[in-house]
């Protein structure tokens, strides 16, 4: 499985990473040579077994829908990069 | 007396509770400690001394009051990916460097509520990806047996503080080997927990259906006194589970040195341990070999049964991890995008470039290469060949582990392939970074416990031997490796380069 730079560009697209030329060029090689290695797992016969998400054997836990004192919103907002009043700064998401 | 930041937690609970010295001449004898060796070592991102004088004093007059825990007064290292109220938690990364939790993590709560004495954070691989520190965003952590050598990761960190003497124990996190492999290469117990057993809340995600937190310590006990600490359910954590508390230390206390706890060869008490032939095969240095041998024959000496078994899944376990892991890693760290916490590129109007920008400068090359690896992974047209098929394969992982677990108690393999490698051998090509953690990702994809216990040395670095056992087998491996410490003395030695006056 080789990487060629649109493939790796996509994928760093997809991720939101914006890579600098030099990236593109070392994570495609990189990329690939490991790659490769997950064809050892192609001969593997999976029929039939079903897929394992966790490690756990645990369904889905709930609690008693009771009302508890959430964190203080100084707290909240202590590590915002940028605030106004009680609110998350963002720069303009939709275009005028 | 020898100087107190020598001692083990068990050793120091003992003084402190006789009134032998106090916490404050503990914490001190650890700080001077960290003054003589810190500036070689690096194992701290942050050193919390004040925090630690004020924690020492109220621990004291808990002391007095009689009212202490086995973990009262004692000093401990974090692992700078578990969260700390107050105290910055940086994991490794530029993205978190001014990062300060407004909550604790459930472990150190627990911690706090036994009085603990917090000394700081441990350096690391940045958010735990990495297998021997070199990936830290700040500077690498030595391995205080060879400072030119690297401690192994990526609870790196933890491992060589506890190692160096800089605490008394260490909180890391393991979620391919992060505690058991630094664990082995610098000399130290491990102990990577079943899934599910310690809470995860306030574990900064890696690999959710991964990671798990555990203790590093300089004798088994030690592991099994903090275990007891941190264990236990919590409903803050969905994935902990429900069970009655084990008193894993008291288990201990039954086996007094020199006694054979693992029982009379033959007879039905005696523990059943398995050797994976999987294990011990091409990549594993010879004289790590030679030593986990070594190691066997003590257990058998000690009246385990010993018999060689197989996991021919284990050659696919390491691709199956560096899908699942990486997929996992990919939608984790999404959360980084420079809004409510960490860096934020701001040089922009635009909020596309400021997210891409952002995670550009603030994550390091290895974050990167697995957020692109997992990305990869889990995209269109690529899902069902690699993640879906990864989950299967983890199956059968699972199913041989289950398998063999039905004829022996525990199994008996290498920590490491290698010992601790040169500063700079490895970082060039990830591959074979990850080779690093063949012997201990499979314990995670299946969710069982694992031990790493020193046993011995390769050219005057230390080797160490991985106990693994079915899930919630935590008994059975500290029962045996803690037996294996009262046969022998590996755990004892310290490093010589380090010493003083």
């Amino acid at each position: 499985m080789e990487l060629d730079r649109t493939q790796v560009e996509h994928i760093a697209a997809l991720a939101r990473i914006e890579l600098t030329d030099e990236e593109v060029e070392s994570f495609g090689q990189q990329l690939s040579h490991i790659l490769e290695q997950f064809e050892l797992l192609r001969q593997l016969d999976t029929t039939d077994v079903p897929p394992t998400g966790r490690a756990a054997d645990l369904n889905t836990v709930t609690r008693e829908d009771v009302a508890q004192d959430c964190m203080p919103p100084e707290d909240v907002l202590s590590n915002a990069p940028r605030r106004e009043g009680e609110f998350f700064r963002v720069k303009a998401v939709l275009e005028e | 007396m020898a100087n107190l930041w020598e001692l083990t937690v068990r050793e120091a609970h003992r003084g402190l509770v006789a009134r032998e010295f106090s916490s404050v001449d503990l914490t001190a004898s650890c700080l001077e400690r960290i003054r003589q060796v810190e500036d070689r070592v690096k194992a701290f991102v942050t050193i919390t001394e004040d925090l630690a004088q004020s924690q020492a004093e109220r621990a004291d007059q808990v002391l007095a009051g009689g009212r202490a825990t086995p973990l009262t007064g004692i000093p401990v290292q974090i692992k700078d990916l578990i969260s700390t109220k107050g105290i910055p938690t940086t994991c490794g990364s530029r993205m978190l460097e001014s990062y300060v939790p407004p909550y604790n993590a459930t472990v150190v709560s627990r911690l706090l509520e036994q009085g603990a004495v917090i000394l700081g954070k441990g350096n690391m691989d940045e958010f735990g990806m990495g297998s021997s520190c070199e990936h830290s965003a700040f500077f690498p952590t030595h391995n205080p047996w060879d400072l030119a050598r690297v401690p192994g990761g990526s609870s790196g960190g933890a491992a060589a503080s506890v190692a160096a003497g800089e605490v008394i124990y260490a909180l890391g996190s393991d979620t391919g080997g992060s505690i058991r492999q630094p664990a082995a290469l610098s000399g130290v117990v491990g102990l990577k927990p079943t899934y599910g057993s310690v809470s995860r809340y306030g574990l900064v995600a890696y690999a959710s259906s991964l990671d798990q937190i555990g203790p590093l310590a300089r004798g088994v006990a030690d592991c099994a006194l903090v275990l007891d600490a941190i264990a236990g359910h919590d409903p803050l954590d969905a994935t902990s589970v429900p069970r009655p508390p084990s008193g894993y230390a008291a288990a201990l206390d039954g086996i007094p040195a020199g006694s054979s706890p693992l029982g009379p060869q033959g007879t039905r008490d005696a523990f059943r341990i398995g050797v994976p032939q999987e294990y011990f095969v091409e990549g594993l240095a010879p004289e790590v070999k030679d030593r986990v041998e070594d190691g066997i024959r003590v257990l058998e000496s000690l009246g385990a049964s010993v018999q060689p078994v197989s996991l021919p899944t284990t050659q696919h376990a390491l691709a199956c991890y560096y899908i699942i892991a990486p997929s996992e890693c990919s939608a984790n760290l999404a959360r980084y995008d420079g809004v409510k916490f960490g860096y934020s590129f701001q040089d922009t109007t635009d909020m596309w470039e400021a997210l891409e920008k952002t995670r550009r400068y603030g994550f390091g090359p290895e974050v990167k290469r697995r957020i692109m690896l997992g990305t990869y992974a889990l995209s269109s047209g690529y899902y069902d060949a690699y993640y879906i098929k990864a989950q299967q394969v983890r199956t059968l992982i699972r199913r041989e582990f289950d398998q063999v677990f039905s004829q022996v108690d525990a199994l008996v393999t290498p920590t490491s392939p290698v010992v601790a490698f040169p500063l700079g051998e490895k970082t060039a090509d990830p591959l074979q970074m990850y080779l690093v953690d063949v012997y201990t990702l499979p314990v995670n994809i299946a969710g069982l416990p694992g031990l790493s216990v020193p046993c011995g040395f390769s050219q005057g670095l230390p080797v160490g031997m991985q106990l693994i056992g079915p899930a919630w087998s935590e008994e059975t491996l500290l029962q045996i490796a803690h037996s294996y410490q009262q046969a022998t003395e590996w755990h004892l030695a310290r490093p010589q380069l380090l010493a003083t006056g």
